[in-house]
C-alpha cells in the first residue's frame, strides 16, 4: 500500500466482505468466453469434500485436555456447517472392537513411507504394520466398516529427511489392494512443497486412481494451501484440514500443524468450487473450541474476521 | 500446467511496507541494520523506505537520513516511495536512484487515500514520470486493490488493466499488481492477469499479495504459473492490515523463499540470513513473527 495512515477509515466491515460472495466466486463462475479461459485452472474438480479432523488430529496435538462435554459440543457444532466427513476416532488397537461397538462407522489405519517413522511411531517395520492392518481391515470389512488409509510422511520424514515417491506409492497400493477405500497422503511435518507435492502424486496416481486419494498437509511451514491447490490442479478432489488449524506439529515446538479449514473452504469457495460446507458455521465452531481450549486461532481468515 | 520462471526476483518490502504499518515506532539504526542484514540475506531490491510526510506516517519520519546511511550493496536496488514531486525531489537529493508511485484499480480507494480520482492521480504521477525520466531515475508502478477494495468490494480486472497499462505507458519499468486486502484467491489472480497481460509482457509484471486470509502463497504460486516472475513479500510478514485489526499483511519473505527453493527457482536469497534479519527485526518490534518458516524450529 501506499502512504495509508495506520487508523482504519471508514470501510465495509470484514463481514460485509465476506458475504459478498458474488465477487469472491463470481470470477469463476461467471467466466464469459471459453476461448480466453486460462487452462490453468480449469481441470478443477467441481466438488471437493472436506475430511474435518480438527476433533481428532486437532486436540490430540493440543496441549490441553478437552472436557469430554466440549468435545462433543464441538463435534456437534460442525455437524450443522455442511462438512461431510468428521473424524472423532483416535486411534486404531488390537482392543479396536469396543469402539466399534461404541457405534464408529468407519476405521482409520495409520501407515507411514518412512522405516524410521514406522519405527519410531508404532515400534514396528512398514511390512509388519501392513500384515497388521490387512488382519484389522478385513475383520472391519466383514462387520461393514470402510477403512481408510493414512501414509503418513509423503513429503519428507522428521528422521530420515527426503522420501522418495516410490516408497510412497508402495505403502499407498498395498493399503489401497488390502481394501482401504480411500488414501490420505499425509505431508506428516509440513516440509513439501508444489513441486515435490507434484512428483510424489504423479508417482502415486499411476496406481490408484485420483477418486481415492485425499492430501493431507501440514502447515509448518506455510506451505499448506498451494500444495493444496498443486493437488487440486492435478484431480485430487478429498482434502484433509482442522477448524482453526489446531494442533501443533509435534517434532517442531511452536510450529503450526494443520491448515485451517477455514482458509481452505475460503479458496475453495473462491475457486467456486462445491464443498457444501458454510463458511460462517465452521469460523462459529473455531471460536467456540479456541475459547475452550484457551488459544488463538491459526486460521487467517478467522483473525481477519473475529475482532481481536 | 504452466511452466514456471527459473528464477524469481523477490522485491523485499519489510522496511517499508512492513515497517509503515507495525504500531511500534523503530528507531533510525534498526532500520538501517534490518537493511544491511537483508542485503547480506541477497535479496536483489529492498524497499527502504518512504518520503511521505511525517504527519501521515511517523515510522517514515526518517526518510533522508535512512536512505543516506545504509550501505548499497553492489547488484542490489534500493527503491523509495514517492507519493508526490515533492517527496521525490527530496528523494533524489538524499541519493534515490529508483522511486515507487502508488496507483489503485478502484476510484473510491484513490479518494479515501490520496484526495483525487484516478484520472487525477495519473496527472500528478506525469509529473514525477517525466522529472524522473530527466533525472535518469526509475520508476516502479503499484496498483492496489486489484483483487478487491475495502470501499467498493469487487473490482474488475479490466479496470485493473487499464490503470496499469495508463502508468505502464507513461514510463513505469515494472507494474507491481497488489492484492491490498488480501481478498483474493487464485481463480480471481489468475482472471486479473489474464486482463493484464494482454495489455503489458510478462515480464514487467509483478504481484503483491497480502496473507490476510491466508492465500498470498497460493495466489502467487499462479501467478508463477502464468509466468510472473517478480515478487512482492515482507520479511517476517512484517505489516499487518489497516483495513483490519488483529489481522495478518504481506506475505512473508522467509515462507515465499522456502517454495521457491522447493520448486528449484532461483532467487539469490539465503534463508539463513533471511531468518536472522527477521529474528532482529522482531525483537526490536517486540513481536512474534508471521513467518511460519520461521516459527517451525524443526530443520530437515
Amino acid at each position: 500500500m501506499g502512504n495509508v495512515p495506520s487508523a482504519v477509515k471508514h470501510c465495509l466491515s470484514y463481514q460485509q466482505l465476506l458475504r459478498e460472495h458474488l465477487w469472491i466466486g463470481d470470477s469463476v463462475a461467471a467466466s464469459p468466453d471459453p476461448a480466453q479461459a486460462s487452462p490453468l485452472l480449469s481441470g478443477l474438480p467441481e466438488d471437493v469434500k472436506i475430511v474435518e479432523v480438527g476433533p481428532r488430529d486437532g486436540l490430540q496435538n493440543e496441549k490441553v485436555i478437552v472436557p469430554t462435554d466440549v468435545k462433543i459440543e464441538f463435534i456437534n457444532q460442525l455437524s450443522q456447517t455442511g462438512l461431510s466427513v468428521i473424524e472423532v476416532t483416535s486411534f486404531v488397537s488390537s482392543r479396536w472392537v469396543p469402539q466399534v461397538a461404541a457405534g464408529a462407522t468407519e476405521i482409520a489405519v495409520f501407515g507411514a513411507a518412512s522405516e524410521s517413522f514406522s519405527k519410531r511411531n508404532i515400534n514396528c517395520s512398514i511390512e509388519e504394520s501392513m500384515e497388521k492392518f490387512e488382519e484389522v481391515v478385513k475383520s472391519a470389512k466383514h462387520m461393514g466398516l470402510p477403512a481408510r488409509g493414512y501414509v503418513s510422511c509423503a513429503l519428507g520424514c522428521p528422521y530420515e529427511g527426503n522420501i522418495t515417491p516410490q516408497k510412497v506409492t508402495e505403502v499407498s497400493k498395498r493399503l489401497y489392494g488390502m481394501g482401504c477405500y480411500e488414501i490420505s497422503l499425509g505431508d506428516t511435518i509440513g516440509v513439501g512443497t508444489p513441486g515435490n507435492m507434484r512428483r510424489m502424486l504423479d508417482s502415486v496416481m499411476k496406481e490408484i486412481p485420483s477418486g481415492a486419494l485425499a492430501v493431507h498437509c501440514h502447515d509448518t511451514y506455510g506451505q499448506a494451501l498451494a500444495n493444496i491447490l498443486t493437488a487440486l490442479q492435478m484431480g485430487i478432489s478429498v482434502v484433509d484440514s482442522a477448524v482453526s488449524g489446531l494442533g501443533g506439529c509435534p517434532y517442531a515446538k511452536g510450529a503450526s500443524g494443520n491448515v485451517a479449514t477455514e482458509d481452505l473452504v475460503y479458496m475453495l469457495n473462491g475457486l467456486g468450487l462445491n464443498t457444501g460446507v458454510n463458511l460462517y458455521k465452521v469460523m462459529e465452531a473455531g471460536d467456540f473450541i479456541c475459547k475452550a481450549v484457551n488459544k488463538t486461532t491459526n486460521s487467517k481468515v478467522a483473525q481477519a474476521s473475529f475482532r481481536a | 500446467m504452466g511452466a514456471l520462471p527459473k528464477q524469481v526476483k523477490i522485491v523485499e518490502v519489510g522496511p517499508r511496507d512492513g515497517l509503515q504499518n507495525e504500531k511500534n515506532i523503530v528507531p533510525t539504526p534498526v532500520k538501517v541494520k534490518l537493511i544491511h542484514m537483508l542485503s547480506e540475506a541477497g535479496l536483489p531490491v529492498i524497499e527502504a523506505t518512504s518520503f511521505v510526510s511525517p504527519k501521515w506516517v511517523p515510522q517514515m519520519a526518517d526518510h533522508a537520513e535512512v536512505l543516506k546511511s545504509i550501505q548499497r550493496f553492489p547488484g542490489i536496488s534500493y527503491p523509495v516511495l514517492t507519493p508526490n514531486l515533492r517527496g521525490f525531489q527530496t528523494a533524489v537529493a538524499s541519493g534515490a536512484r529508483e522511486v515507487s508511485i502508488f496507483g489503485a484499480a478502484s476510484e473510491l480507494f484513490t479518494k479515501k487515500n490520496i484526495n483525487c480520482s484516478i484520472e487525477e492521480s495519473f496527472q500528478h504521477f506525469d509529473s514525477i514520470l517525466k522529472a524522473a525520466q530527466a533525472d535518469g531515475i526509475l520508476v516502479r508502478g503499484y496498483v492496489s486493490c486489484v483483487l478487491g477494495c475495502p470501499y467498493e468490494g469487487k473490482i474488475s480486472p479490466a479496470k485493473v488493466a487499464e490503470v496499469a497499462k495508463k502508468m505502464y505507458s507513461m514510463g513505469c519499468y515494472e507494474i507491481s499488481l497488489g492484492d491490498t486486502i488480501g481478498v483474493g484467491t487464485p481463480g480471481a489472480m489468475k482472471d486479473m492477469l489474464s486482463a493484464v497481460m494482454q495489455e503489458i509482457p510478462v515480464a514487467a509484471l509483478a504481484v503483491h499479495c497480502h496473507d490476510t486470509y491466508g492465500q498470498a502463497l497460493a495466489n502467487t504460486l499462479v501467478a508463477l504459473q502464468m509466468g510472473v516472475s517478480v515478487v512482492d513479500s515482507s520479511v517476517a510478514g512484517l505489516g499487518g492490515c489497516p483495513y483490519a485489526r488483529g489481522a495478518s499483511g504481506n506475505l512473508a519473505t522467509e515462507d515465499l523463499v522456502y517454495m521457491l527453493a522447493g520448486l528449484g527457482i532461483h532467487t539469490g536469497v539465503n534463508l539463513q540470513k533471511l531468518l536472522e534479519a527477521g529474528t532482529f527485526i522482531c525483537q526490536a518490534l517486540n513481536r512474534k513473527t508471521s513467518s511460519k518458516v520461521a516459527q517451525a524450529t524443526c530443520k530437515l
